[in-house]
């Protein structure tokens, strides 16, 4: 089967720096595949190389059937890229931003005007068309970057942390027009992010990154299926890890930010021994595992919280696992 | 064909955020006008006029390449706030060459630089007594565009390789101005002491301000094939280099 991207070692290399390390993975047509990683983990360099602004310092991929070195053209022909920071011209209107785009690439003028329509209308964006972009908000000027993106109308589209900075109602609404664009348009969609709930909402698969390596890569509900329980978060302050380790229903103890993280096949029926064997309990907490459990397990730290990992406390933690 | 519609929508871009941004073609006026008047009518009531002309018009052309130096140079810096708010990244992952880019912003710019020479040379016939005949002022168009397009690839040279903002000055005092002052904009260069000659005559801005002197005011010293061979030479290397240097850029 034909791969809409696929990649193989890709690797880019910023002077000693290793920004992304022999990344190699598959997306297919109509999904939208994520890229979760806290910041600096190599998401937004990957993107720039699939979409031919960077060049790759070893590795191959592939967008649209296209190799990303040898037929740059062709990939930025094919794809559509919402950029992380604000890219629009806030000089001119809504209208006029689309319409440029369309020129530069090279969009059939002959109804381009009830295209710029039809996208503008997707974003809710008709009503202030012709106003300068300057007085936009930000969510609406991520909303009339998403609709420039989609007016060449392209197979596969780019987006680099598209709610980042967003109130959580513009976020709800932008995933909402994504989501409909992979079903309605069957547009492949590459998405980075480092919000978790962002993650699961959105994606189909997604490849967790950390350091410029893949530590993960599942649909976000076989990640969690994987972990293999539920987990209880226990605020203790001094925990009997010996006792806890007894306990065969624990799979996996981890540290985050002064709370004990368990991972516990049948929580529910093992809660009782579990706070009997740890020692005096301040706060209990027990839940269905969520992606951020998926990403404290594969990365050792939460995305939240990237200082603060490698203490002597966690060291201990886990080499007695 | 889509580079040609590319180069249409980068024109036009730098066309329509020149129409709104009246205050800059404003300024861009003041600075020409103050040496006009007040250097001009300052130095020339204690000068003679050189080689039967008044001074404020024996500067005039050289103002003129000055207008040109500063606006264009400036226009290619900007680049970099293009950079920031990162409309750049949306052009360079257009389906566009670089050099359909580099020609995008050199047209774009020449076409605001045009503009602003037009009402220069319209004030100049009005309150500063230049005479332009149909052919002059054709030539002096001409002119401008060569040197314009060789400035305008100098600041977007400079501008791809800048990262911030903040080296501004630098260029200004150590680019604009020493070209500026030893283009003969303001003096003859005829009596110049051989050290200060020489830098004269290595200035490609010099050849610019002696055709415009020569074809306005019929004044010269180097004669128009010279200054047109070092202008077009000066022109296709800048355009070269510059072409280049975008094929280099980051995003």
């Amino acid at each position: 089967m034909m791969h809409v991207i696929e990649t193989k070692n890709l690797t880019k290399r910023f002077g000693k720096l290793t920004a992304v390390n022999r990344l190699s993975f598959k997306v297919n047509e109509g999904e939208i595949f994520g890229l979760l990683g806290p910041n600096g983990a190599g998401k937004t360099t990957t993107l720039s190389m699939l979409a031919t602004l960077l060049p790759p310092s070893a590795g191959t991929a592939s967008v649209g059937g296209f190799d990303v070195r040898k037929e740059s053209s062709k990939v930025r022909h094919s794809i559509g890229f919402v950029f992380q920071d604000p890219s629009s011209d806030d000089l001119l209107s809504g209208r006029e931003n689309l319409y440029l785009h369309a020129l530069m690439y090279g969009v059939d003028m002959r109804n381009i005007n009830e295209k710029m329509d039809d996208v503008l209308k997707l974003v809710d964006l008709t009503a202030r068309q012709h106003e300068r972009v300057r007085n936009y908000s930000g969510g609406m000027r991520r909303r009339l970057e998403l609709a420039r993106g989609l007016l060449h109308e392209p197979k596969i589209l780019f987006l680099d942390e598209p709610t980042l900075g967003l109130d959580p109602q513009t976020r709800q609404h932008l995933w909402s027009y994504i989501k409909g664009l992979s079903k309605e348009k069957n547009v492949t969609i590459i998405i980075t992010t480092h919000y978790m709930e962002e993650a699961d909402m959105l994606c189909d698969r997604l490849a967790i990154i950390d350091h410029g390596r893949i530590v993960a890569l599942d649909t976000p509900g076989n990640m969690k299926k994987k972990l293999g329980g539920d987990v209880i978060r226990l605020q203790v302050s001094r925990p009997n890890l010996a006792a806890l380790k007894r306990l065969r229903y624990v799979k996996r103890v981890q540290r985050d930010n002064g709370v004990l993280v368990l991972t516990v096949t049948d929580a529910s029926k093992h809660i009782q021994e579990i706070l009997k064997a740890v020692g005096s309990v301040e706060n209990v907490e027990m839940r269905a595992p969520t992606l951020n459990d998926v990403f404290l397990h594969y990365t050792g730290s939460e995305i939240r919280d990237q200082e603060g990992e490698g203490g002597f406390f966690e060291r201990m933690v886990n080499s007695n696992r | 064909m889509s580079e040609i519609t590319g180069l249409y929508a980068l024109w036009l871009r730098e066309f329509k955020v020149f129409l709104r941004e009246k205050s800059r073609i404003v300024s861009s006026l003041v600075q020409p006008l103050l040496w006009l008047v007040i250097f001009g009518t300052g130095l020339g009531s204690s000068i003679e006029g050189i080689s039967g002309t008044s001074y404020t018009s024996f500067i005039y052309p050289g103002i003129l390449a000055m207008t040109v130096l500063f606006g264009s140079l400036f226009f290619g810096l900007y680049i970099i706030f293009d950079r920031r708010v990162d409309f750049l990244k949306e052009v360079l992952v257009a389906p566009l060459s670089r050099t359909t880019i580099f020609f995008g912003k050199v047209m774009g710019g020449a076409t605001d630089g045009i503009i602003e020479i037009a009402i220069l040379m319209v004030l100049g016939a009005l309150f500063f007594s230049i005479h332009f005949s149909i052919l002059s002022a054709i030539a002096t168009v001409l002119i401008i565009l060569l040197l314009m397009v060789s400035i305008l690839s100098v600041g977007l040279i400079i501008g791809s390789v800048m990262t911030s903002p903040e080296g501004f000055g630098l260029i200004s005092s150590f680019v604009i101005f020493p070209l500026f002052f030893l283009s003969g904009a303001l003096f003859p260069v005829q009596n110049l002491p051989s050290w200060l000659y020489l830098f004269v005559v290595i200035n490609p801005v010099t050849y610019a301000v002696d055709a415009l002197r020569t074809v306005i005011l019929g004044i010269g010293s180097f004669g128009l094939p010279l200054d047109f061979a070092v202008m077009i030479g000066f022109a296709l290397a800048m355009v070269a280099i510059g072409t280049q240097a975008f094929k280099r850029m980051k995003v």
